[in-house]
Parts: C-alpha cells; structure tokens; sequence
C-alpha cells in the first residue's frame, strides 16, 4: 500500500512545518478538543456550584472567573474554529477536487496565530484570571483588577486565524474547483464554508479594533467608553455586538453545512431545495450583520433602534426556517440509515428546532424585556451553539472520521453515547428554559430557594451529557488504534472527498477527478 | 406532558395590568412553538420511522417542490410580522409611563439599590415603597458599572448605566413584597443585589410616608405565614449567632440594607472585613495604624466607611450616614457584637 498523508512523514516537526490542509484540519481538530474538555470541565464545575443556593464548592469570585473562561474558551477557542478551520481545513479542499487551499503556507499560518492567542487568552489562568464574562462589557471590563488584558490580546489574535482562514477559503473556491464542478454542483457544506468566510473577513475586524480600544482604555485611559471620560458605554456593547452578532452565524452556519451532507448520505435521496438551502446561508450571512441591536433591548438603545433590530431580526428566522424544512422534507420517501452521523443530524434537528423556536421569543421586544439576561438566554444559545454546532461537529466527525484516520469505530458504542449526549443535554438545558422564564438571572452565584430544583435537574443532566462525550472520545480513541480498516466510501457518498483512498494520499487524488453531476445525485438505482 | 406541566408553572405571579398582557403573547408563543416542534420533530421522527432502510426498497428521486418551499416561506413570514407587531404593542405599553406616574429615583452601585423619595427627600436601600393601582416610574443611573434592574412579577427589566438615566414603569395591582434582581454582571456579589419592590394598599402607603413602620410584609400573593417559611429574607450566606431581639433585628437590617453581600458573619473575608469576631479587636489600616474595634469604629465605619481602610481591601463602601436611624444602628452594632 502505498503512503498516505499520515505516513508520508513522520516526526514531530514534519506536523508543525506541514503544510498539507489535512494535518493541519487535524492538529486544529485536536487543540478545538483539547479546548473543549477544558472549557467543559469549567461548564461542570459552575453546574456543581449551582446545585445549591449558596456556596456549595467555590465563592462568588472563582465562580464569575468560571463562567468567564467557560465562555471566552468556549466561544474563541473551540466553537468559531471547529467546524470552519478543523473540518473544512480537511474535507473542503478535498470536496473541490483541490489539492489543498490556496494558500497553504497562510494556512499554516493561520492556526499558530490560533495557537498563539490560544496561549494568551490561557495564560490568565495562571495569573489572576478574568472575571468579565466573555462579553467584556465596559466600565466593569476596565475596573476588574484581574488580568482581562491576556484574555482581550488571546481573543484580538485568534480573530486574525480566523480572517486568514476564511480569505483562504473563498479563494480556494473560486480558483481550485475541480473540471466540471461548477457553481451549481458545489456541495452545500461549501456553499455554507463560503457564507462563514464573508462574515469571518468582514466582521472580525470590527472585533479586532473593539478589544483594541477596550485594552487602550484599560492601560491608557482613553475614555472611549468610560462616562467619567466622556465615554459611552453602550457604544462598547454596538461594537462588541457587531461582531458577535455575525459571530454566532460563523458558529451556526458551517454546522448547517454538515447537517445538509449527512442527511441525504444518509437517506439515499438528494437532498430537498438545493437552492433554497444554498442562498439561505447567503441570506443568513446577510442579515447577521443588521441584528445585532437585539442583544441589547434593555440596554437604554433607543426605542426607534428596538423597533428596527426586532423586525430585521424576525428576518433571521425565515432562511433558517427554509433549511430546517428542507432537511425534513430530505428523509421522505428515502431508504434511511441510522449510522452515527445521521443520528447525530435528527439529534442537531430536535435541539436546533427548540433553539430556533426559543430564538423567536427573545426576537420579539416585550417578550425579551423580561426574558434577557435571565436563564432562558443561557437556555436558547446553548440549544443553537451545542445543539446546533456541538452536535453537527460530532456529526461531522463521525462522518469524516474513516476518511481522515482510515479506520471505522464501533457503532453500538456510538448509539450509545448519542442516548447519553441526547438525553444529557436535554435534560442539563430544558429546564434552564423555565428559571428565565421565572426569573433567574444569568451569572449568579448564589439563587434563591424556589429555583433549586431545577437547578439540581440540570446539573445532574450536565453528568449524564459528560458521560456522553467521555465515552466518545473513549470509543474513538480506540478505534484510531484498533478500529477495523475503513474503504475509500464506506457510506456510498457522492462527494469528491470520498472517491479518494480513506486516509487519502498528499495531495488528495492520485489524478485529478472530473465531476460530471451534482452531489446528491442518488438514483433509485445506484443505491 | 412535561411541556404542558412546565408551562404552567413557568412563569412568576402576573402582578400588573401589563405582566397579563406579556402573558397572552407568552402563551401564544409557547403554544405556536409546541405546533412547530411536533411539526418538526414529529415529522422528522415519523419520517425516521417510515423510511427506515428496508431490504430491496429503492429511495425516490426528488429534489425540491416549489409549493411547499414557497408555503413554508410564506407562513412563518406571515406568522413573524404578527409576532412582531404583537411584541412592539406590549413593549409600547411597557416603555411609556403615564404622565402621571410617581416618580422614584434609584440608584445602583456594588452592591445596593438605593431609593430616592423626590417629594419627602426620603432614602431607602434595597425596599422601595410603592403604592398598589398607581403608576409608579423608577428614574434610574448607576453609581459605577452596569446594573440592571428587574421585577419579574411586573416584566419589566432595564439595565442601569452610568453617565445616563434609564428607567421602568408598572403599575402593581397585587399588594406585598415583589423580587428585584440585579440582571447585569457587575461583580462579586451580582447576585445578592437583591432588592424588594414592597406595594402597600394607598392608605397604608400614606401611613409609611409618615413613618409608620411595616413588619413581615407578605411575598405577594402568598399567605404571610407561608411566606415567612418560604423567603422572608433572602439570605446566601449564613449568619451564626443571634444573642437578644436587638441583634436579631440587626441581622435582619444587614440583610435588607445590602451589608451581607460584602461583609460575611462567619468570618471569610468577601468585599470586605467579615464581622465574626470583629468587636473588640484590633484592626490593621492601610496608613499601617492600628485601631480597637469598638462602637465609635463600627459606628465610623458605617457612616464614613473610607475613614480607615482595612488592610487587605479597597474602599469601595458607599456611606451610610443618614440612611440608617439611630435605633436600626443600634440593632446592626448590637449584631456585630454578638458575632464571635
């Protein structure tokens, strides 16, 4: 047999000098986990802490230190690059019929500019922490004596991974397709990738400039945003809003782009309104950047700017709707496989759907006046980012694990941990749904009396969610050291990546493929 | 169901004519969020079902139907402009106090409310007095960072920011005590900013204007002995001895008035010094004196906090000269004394 790229060279300096999409899609795979059982540990610990109305294990100030690492690490550092930079690293440029991106050594780059931020944000760990939420929001950010200064610097750095790798991206697609595969045959995970990279080039800046004048205030005080300096406050939130807005699509929109290759995988069908599910991403994209007033209903934005953000925001539910739909109406009259993925993608639809619905109430004005900055937003984001992103990142892995490894892992373990994770995540979120809606505020240490059951349901959940995701990486690590040997297309894809070796060779395909139809083309009578 | 028992319990007692019509969109909401779940999830389950991989059976070939795509734009959009218009009508209503309403000015700071009275000149920390079936306006700022003020009871929530005025209006139509929370981060004790929207019958409002005091005030809408049991006092953090009336009257202020979340009686040092065994020691100042912790300290360090600075702390107190009569300063020293 011969080499692929995980033989063709070995040693630990043939990974970090690589420049090959594949290792490098990988070694971001494996820092986005490393960061996401470090931000999870963070996530039960604060759920320990909340399983009664005092101290249970840590005082307020450790416990505000939590949540702001839970978050920051969550967010910068395992959500933004995990479908984006580990799964498009690796399979986009295969899905094109490329090589590799465009530009591989910038791509290199981009992932030791993550690591470097990576390193700063995580340093403060080790200092005095931080203790702003990852929100940052001003004068508080400014005030704080911990060392919020190395978590600014960590997240200003790893939005240029994040520029880069999206500019790589949209010119991988439009100078590397493969003969044959023209705009109209672009698998849909890449039309998503492709939305993700305009928002990731055009927004991040903005956060760039935003965390800028924030540690300019802190060490110089400049009195942007300080209203003993002639500052404004609010400005700091429009700033940090604008970004994080379309943020949340850079976080939402490539797991989209997993769950529409699974499905019709999955259902031997093509899937349903191509098009529709293709420029909704675009139309998503769109409208991330005109919403981001909604964060801030209460903030003391004027009413007329409340008006405008509420209606531009109902506006985002009806691209969503279209996907959510269509993924549905994918399975009707197909010959449906319960593998991992696909388990993964009906997980991603029950809990996106509850996001997506909850997404609603908080869009709507009077609605989020009592709702916002209660449980109910913790509820909603993290049924849209775990729910949504989490569970299509496990999809995706589970997915493109035998392409990437070259080995098959167990199915029945994997059945499963879904359960677990399933159950788990329902079980830790659902009921955080009704503490906002009673009342309970966000970031609180202590609650009062009336709100312990719940809070002990969900943090019982968050065990069940973590047994979940152990026992995950416990049957996929075993399988990458004994899993039986995976082919070149062990689910029947149509997608260039799978018509290469599983682990493919360097440069992807040994001649270059020539596509001669769209990817879902699953005919009654090649499957 | 669970959907339908968590529903019914979901949500905080409706103590204003605005908290029923936040209500009615609620339901709507939750009711036309149930529709599309079973829609959804339901149909995607069915379809799971149905479809299942069966030997020989051969999938059909479909890609789209213009119909249905165009259906399932349309309704939600029709459905979203409802939501919306429905959502700004509550909201109006919610962000435009009667011209009429009693003005109340508050402000935050870590980690206290305090209620400015501007016809009696009258201030209050962490209990607003309010009168039932009349608008009241709360005209608000901060002192330091971002605040945000909620009653759930009435769905009303702004935050509170320095530099600027914010402000919420309700008007409570159910007498007794109404949770406040402070809802934006702020710090250490974020979540013992707790404060008491107390509604009184207008007879009883007026008495309370001239002084008359009001002991164990009901949580509205529960039985007063149910509701002594249930919360009387929110306290987080517990408080050891209680040595004669006096010192349990002080505890009691300690609480109301925000001291406890900055100061603990069980001798951890939070924002500042705890009171366990403070009586009678000695105390370490930042200018490197050192102090007897007697009466004439504590009474100091109430009513000029930045005075001396304990070792170890940064002088962040508000003052509390005049907020606190000489009698309820009795009570608080009397409490501290019985704290070893």
């Amino acid at each position: 047999m011969s080499d692929n790229y995980l033989t063709a060279s070995r040693g630990i300096k043939s990974w970090i000098t690589t420049v090959d999409h594949k290792r490098i899609g990988l070694m971001y795979l494996f820092s986005v986990l490393t960061f996401f059982l470090i931000g999870g540990i963070f996530a039960l610990l604060i759920r320990l802490e909340l399983f009664t109305p005092g101290q249970t294990i840590m005082d307020p100030n450790t416990y505000n230190k939590m949540f702001t690492y839970h978050g920051a690490i969550m967010v910068f550092l395992v959500i933004i690059p995990s479908i984006p930079a580990a799964l498009g690293n690796f399979v986009l440029p295969m899905m094109l019929g490329a090589k590799d991106v465009a530009f591989p050594r910038l791509n290199l780059a981009s992932f030791w500019i993550y690591v470097a931020g990576a390193i700063f944000a995580t340093s403060a760990l080790f200092l005095r922490g931080a203790d702003t939420g990852w929100t940052f929001y001003t004068p508080y950010s400014i005030r704080t004596n911990t060392t919020v200064i190395l978590v600014l610097t960590g997240a200003f750095i790893a939005g240029f991974s994040s520029i880069l790798t999206g500019l790589n991206f949209i010119v991988t697609m439009h100078k590397l397709r493969a003969p044959g595969l023209s705009w109209s045959r672009l698998p849909l995970f890449c039309w998503a990738l492709y939305a993700t990279s305009i928002i990731q080039v055009l927004a991040t800046p903005v956060l760039a400039i935003t965390l800028l004048l924030l540690m300019m205030e802190r060490i110089l005080g400049i009195g942007i945003f300080d209203p003993k300096l002639g500052g404004d406050p609010v400005l700091f939130q429009h700033f940090f809003w604008f970004y994080s807005h379309p943020a949340v699509y850079i976080m939402a929109l490539p797991g989209f782009g997993v769950i529409s290759e699974c499905i019709p995988v999955f259902s031997r069908k093509p899937i349903f309104g191509y098009k529709a599910i293709a420029y909704s991403s675009f139309g998503i994209a769109l409208i991330s950047f005109i919403v981001w007033g909604h964060h801030m209903f209460v903030s003391g934005q004027s009413e007329l700017a409340n008006f405008v953000f509420s209606l531009l925001t109902m506006g985002v539910a009806i691209p969503t709707g279209i996907k959510v739909f269509s993924w549905v109406a994918t399975m009707y009259k197909g010959q449906i496989r319960f593998n991992a993925p696909m388990l993964y993608a009906l997980g991603f639809l029950e809990m996106f759907t509850i996001g997506g619905l909850t997404g609603v109430f908080l869009g709507t004005l009077a609605i989020d006046v009592h709702l916002t900055d209660t449980y109910f937003v913790i509820a909603h984001f993290h049924y849209v980012m775990v729910g949504g992103t989490i569970m299509a990142l496990l999809a995706g892995i589970h997915f493109w694990f035998p392409k990437m490894f070259g080995r098959m892992y167990d199915e029945k373990a994997a059945l499963k941990a879904f359960v677990l994770v399933l159950l788990g995540f329902n079980i830790t979120f659902f009921p955080q749904f009704i503490l906002g809606a009673q009342g309970m505020p966000r970031r609180y240490w202590g609650y009062l009396p009336e709100f312990t059951l719940l809070n002990q349901i969900s943090t019982i959940g968050s065990w069940f969610l973590a047994a979940g995701l152990f026992y995950t990486a416990f049957y996929l690590g075993r399988a990458l050291i004994k899993g039986e040997r995976a082919p070149g297309n062990p689910w029947g894809s149509l997608t260039l990546e799978w018509q290469s070796p599983s682990p493919p060779p360097v440069e992807n395909f040994t001649e270059t493929p020539v596509v001669k139809s769209w990817p879902y083309e699953y005919r009654p009578q090649n499957s | 169901m669970f959907f339908v028992e968590a529903h019914a319990a979901s949500l905080p007692l409706s103590g204003s004519e605005i908290a029923h019509s936040w209500d009615l969109l609620w339901y709507f909401l939750v009711w036309l969020s149930v529709f599309f779940f079973v829609l959804i999830v339901g149909g995607m389950v069915y379809l799971a079902v149905a479809y299942r991989a069966k030997m020989g059976a051969k999938p059909k070939y479909i890609t789209g139907n213009h119909l249905l795509e165009a259906l399932w734009t349309a309704i939600p959009t029709a459905l979203l402009l409802i939501i919306f218009v429905w959502g700004y009508v509550v909201y109006n209503k919610m962000s435009r106090a009667p011209s009429d309403a009693m003005e109340i000015r508050v402000v935050g700071k870590q980690w206290l409310w305090q209620f400015q009275y501007p016809e009696t000149g009258r201030t209050t920390i962490n209990e607003v007095y309010v009168p039932v079936n009349k608008p009241v306006k709360l005209v608000m700022s901060s002192e330091d960072v971002l605040h945000g003020f909620f009653i759930p009871n009435f769905r009303v929530k702004s935050d509170v920011v320095p530099g600027m005025y914010t402000s919420v209006w309700f008007e409570a139509n159910v007498p007794g005590k109404h949770q406040v929370f402070c809802t934006e981060y702020c710090g250490t004790s974020h979540s013992q900013m707790l404060a008491q929207v107390v509604a009184l019958s207008p007879e009883d409002f007026e008495a309370w204007k001239a002084g008359k005091k009001f002991e164990n005030i009901p949580v509205a809408g529960q039985e007063p002995a149910q509701s002594v049991a249930m919360r009387d006092q929110v306290r987080l953090v517990a408080a050891s001895a209680t040595v004669g009336s006096l010192a349990e009257q002080g505890k009691k202020l300690t609480e109301t008035k925000g001291c406890i979340a900055c100061h603990s009686a069980d001798g951890s040092a939070k924002v500042g010094p705890s009171y366990k065994g403070l009586f009678q020691s000695q105390v370490a100042t930042v200018d490197g004196k050192n102090w007897l912790a007697d009466e004439n300290y504590l009474r100091e360090s109430i009513e000029n906090p930045n005075a001396k600075i304990v070792k170890g702390f940064q002088p962040v107190m508000p003052t509390f000269k005049g907020l606190l009569t000489e009698a309820e300063l009795n009570a608080i020293l009397a409490y501290i004394k019985s704290v070893k």
